[in-house]
């Protein structure tokens, strides 16, 4: 996925310095935009960090947004390692929500700690199964990953609607969203801020994800096929079995988020409770470099605008919290898609221009 | 049975109306994709033409400034999209991501920073907007059957709609008998051997994303001032992806597309019809109706009907020094 133009430049330039140039850039783009809406760029930073790291509640509010940010954004690393853009995670964290409904719901009979768990696993399961057809769709039937998981997310919203208001929704409801979930909950850390035990649930993931990549047989064959497919034949792998394994690891990984959310935040099925913390996830995917650690730092950085942005909203109202979602793009677009656009420049720095 | 006629009739007119932004993306799409740009920001560039037309239209008291302003902000992120994809070899589908965000959050600010609504623009009066235009003779004709009756579905329907409509064989034409477009489809076929006829695939492609920008930024000056009256958040409301199924769908041609774009338009049209109506005491489940489009698209893909076949250099950067 990453293309390497010159591998002349010393390692740390490439995993960290050209990041975080990417970065600054990004950044200072956002702070033109705070510019022309006639605010100041650095009073707003200030209030931003304030924001979220200013309090005990500033904290614990970033840690949540983290959560989710963690979880998907593992999901695009792990696809990324395999060749795999995933743009599903939206919708594969948004049906992993029946999972952990159904479990919460349907299992009040067992003892609370077999349905958590099992209403873990079933949100695993759910998302993994809505990532493993795009999967098998592209081993199998050579459909293009990124249309279909773009499908996939779509097809999720509408189905999601229909279930929750034919099936979830108890009778005479007016609200579109399932009834309390009273069996079964994650701990709520520090009340009133929705943190919740599930963040611990990240960082195993994390772990989880890290041993997995570079411990595991199977992380090898996901890297092997992520780095050369025609070669990973010849080593015995068979691409098209990794990429639907892939496919479905990625999904149970966004399909966490729902447990975050349905089992530890809103204690109910709603609806849209994904709010696009799927696409949050390619941006702290590409800006972790798809390594766990990277993804963890990129999701905290992540939790800390969206706390600190909402903070800023309340301060100065004409930045409202849109602005994360522009800050987002530019992040994308700039350790995304122009990655290497800054790397000439560092690199005649690095180097006399010997060569034109 | 005079009703149910009366139905179809809206129906009908209801599918020409919603197919208009699906058609001119879904050429943004193929001028772009025939290139060899693959182009999932087709939603974010509408949404800013979307936004800048409803603006352009206050600011100037024109609707026809909203336009040319939306065409202008539209091209801008189609630069953008192209700089990246064909000056920097980046990765076509991560820009396109940024290019729907950014547009998605830069409309909201922007939007809230100059009206004060929350991100929505004052709502547009009619002198502001492309209103429907009465086709000559609607009224004499209104008697007639059957031709009457279709004549009406046709008459009633904004500038930019007639518009649309005409770009298609006009697209049609360019793409099978001009120089350029043979030159653009060899660019997104095989870009080697368009360079070794010493044309500049790099030229084709920035012209092609042009193209593409000129369209999308027509599709969101027909949303916010034709369709609706002012620009409101998410408004484009997954059209242009709903685009991109189609373009799939037609498997990268244009009288396909307009096919493909017309029945999406119409499953839209029935979604609208059909929301909170009940068949024999059942309730219409018109989510499944409205998920139709992609799981077609799915199901198409997947090889189960016919074959869709991308341009072979589609979402490849091209470098001469290979």
């Amino acid at each position: 996925m990453m293309k390497k133009v010159h591998g002349e430049l010393p390692h740390w330039v490439d995993t960290a310095l050209i990041p975080a140039v990417n970065l600054v850039v990004a950044l200072l783009v956002a702070g033109l935009v705070v510019l022309i809406i006639g605010e100041n760029p650095l009073e707003a930073l200030g209030i931003l960090l304030k924001g979220a790291l200013g309090s005990v509640r500033g904290w614990s509010y970033m840690l949540y947004y983290a959560t989710n940010f963690t979880f998907t954004g593992l999901a695009v690393a792990v696809a990324f390692h395999a060749g795999l853009f995933n743009i599903g995670g939206e919708g594969q964290a948004y049906v992993a929500g029946l999972g952990a409904a159904l479990a919460g719901l349907g299992l009040e009979f067992l003892p609370w700690p077999i349905a958590l768990l099992i209403g873990i696993m079933a949100a695993m399961a759910f998302g993994a199964l809505w990532g493993f057809i795009p999967g098998y769709l592209q081993a199998r039937r050579g459909s293009h990953i990124v249309i279909t998981t773009i499908m996939f997310n779509f097809i999720a919203a509408s189905l999601m609607v229909y279930l929750i208001n034919n099936w979830f929704r108890p009778a005479g409801r007016m609200a579109v969203e399932s009834r309390e979930i009273t069996h079964i909950s994650l701990v709520n850390l520090l009340p009133p801020s929705p943190l919740n035990a599930a963040v611990f649930l990240a960082g195993l993931a994390a772990w989880f994800t890290w041993y997995l990549l570079w411990r595991t047989r199977l992380g090898y064959e996901i890297r092997a096929v992520g780095a050369n497919p025609e070669a990973a034949v010849y080593a015995g792998i068979k691409p098209q079995r990794v990429i639907m394994i892939t496919m479905a690891i990625s999904g149970a990984l966004a399909g966490l988020m729902a447990v975050n959310e349905v089992l530890g935040v809103h204690h109910r099925l709603i609806l849209e409770f994904a709010g696009g913390a799927g696409f949050v996830g390619i941006a702290v995917a590409l800006m972790g470099r798809s390594h766990p650690v990277g993804v963890v730092l990129a999701a905290l950085l992540f939790g800390l605008l969206y706390q600190g942005g909402a903070e800023l909203s309340f301060a100065k109202p004409a930045i409202t919290r849109d602005m994360i979602v522009v800050i987002q793009g530019l992040v994308i677009l700039f350790m995304g898609a122009l990655e290497q656009a800054f790397r000439p420049v560092l690199a005649a720095f690095f180097f006399a221009p010997e060569k034109a | 049975m005079m009703e149910q006629i009366h139905l179809i009739g809206e129906v009908l007119a209801s599918t020409i109306r919603l197919s208009t932004p699906l058609i001119l993306c879904c050429l943004a799409g193929l001028w772009s994709e025939r290139s060899g740009i693959v182009d999932i920001g087709l939603e974010g560039k509408m949404l800013a033409g979307a936004f800048a037309a409803a603006a352009g239209a206050i600011f100037f008291q024109s609707a026809w400034m909203g336009l040319a302003l939306a065409i202008l902000v539209s091209i801008a992120f189609s630069y953008i999209h192209g700089y990246a994809a064909i000056a920097q070899n980046g990765n076509q589908v991560v820009s396109g991501v940024a290019i729907n965000m950014l547009a998605a959050g830069l409309a909201l600010v922007l939007g809230n920073n100059w009206f004060h609504e929350g991100g929505r623009t004052p709502p547009l009066p009619d002198t502001l907007r492309f209103m429907p235009l009465s086709l000559p003779g609607e009224a004499a004709l209104r008697e007639v059957p059957v031709l009457g009756f279709l004549y009406q579905v046709l008459s009633g329907h904004s500038l930019l709609t007639y518009l649309t409509f005409a770009l298609v064989p006009l697209s049609a034409w360019a793409m099978t008998h001009t120089r350029f477009g043979l030159r653009l489809r060899a660019a997104g076929e095989n870009p080697h051997a368009v360079d070794t006829a010493g044309i500049s695939v790099s030229g084709l492609r920035y012209r092609a994303v042009l193209i593409a920008g000129i369209l999308c930024g027509i599709a969101g000056a027909f949303l916010s001032t034709s369709l609706a009256a002012g620009f409101i958040k998410d408004m484009s409301a997954g059209r242009g992806f709903m685009a991109l199924a189609a373009l799939i769908f037609a498997n990268w041609r244009t009288w396909p597309a307009l096919w493909a774009c017309l029945l999406f338009g119409f499953l839209s049209a029935l979604g609208n019809v059909l929301q909170g109506t009940t068949i024999a005491g059942v309730p219409v489940p018109v989510q499944f109706i409205n998920m139709l489009p992609y799981v077609l698209t799915v199901v198409l893909l997947a090889g189960f009907i016919g074959k869709s076949i991308p341009p072979k250099a589609s979402g490849l950067p091209y470098s001469k020094d290979r």
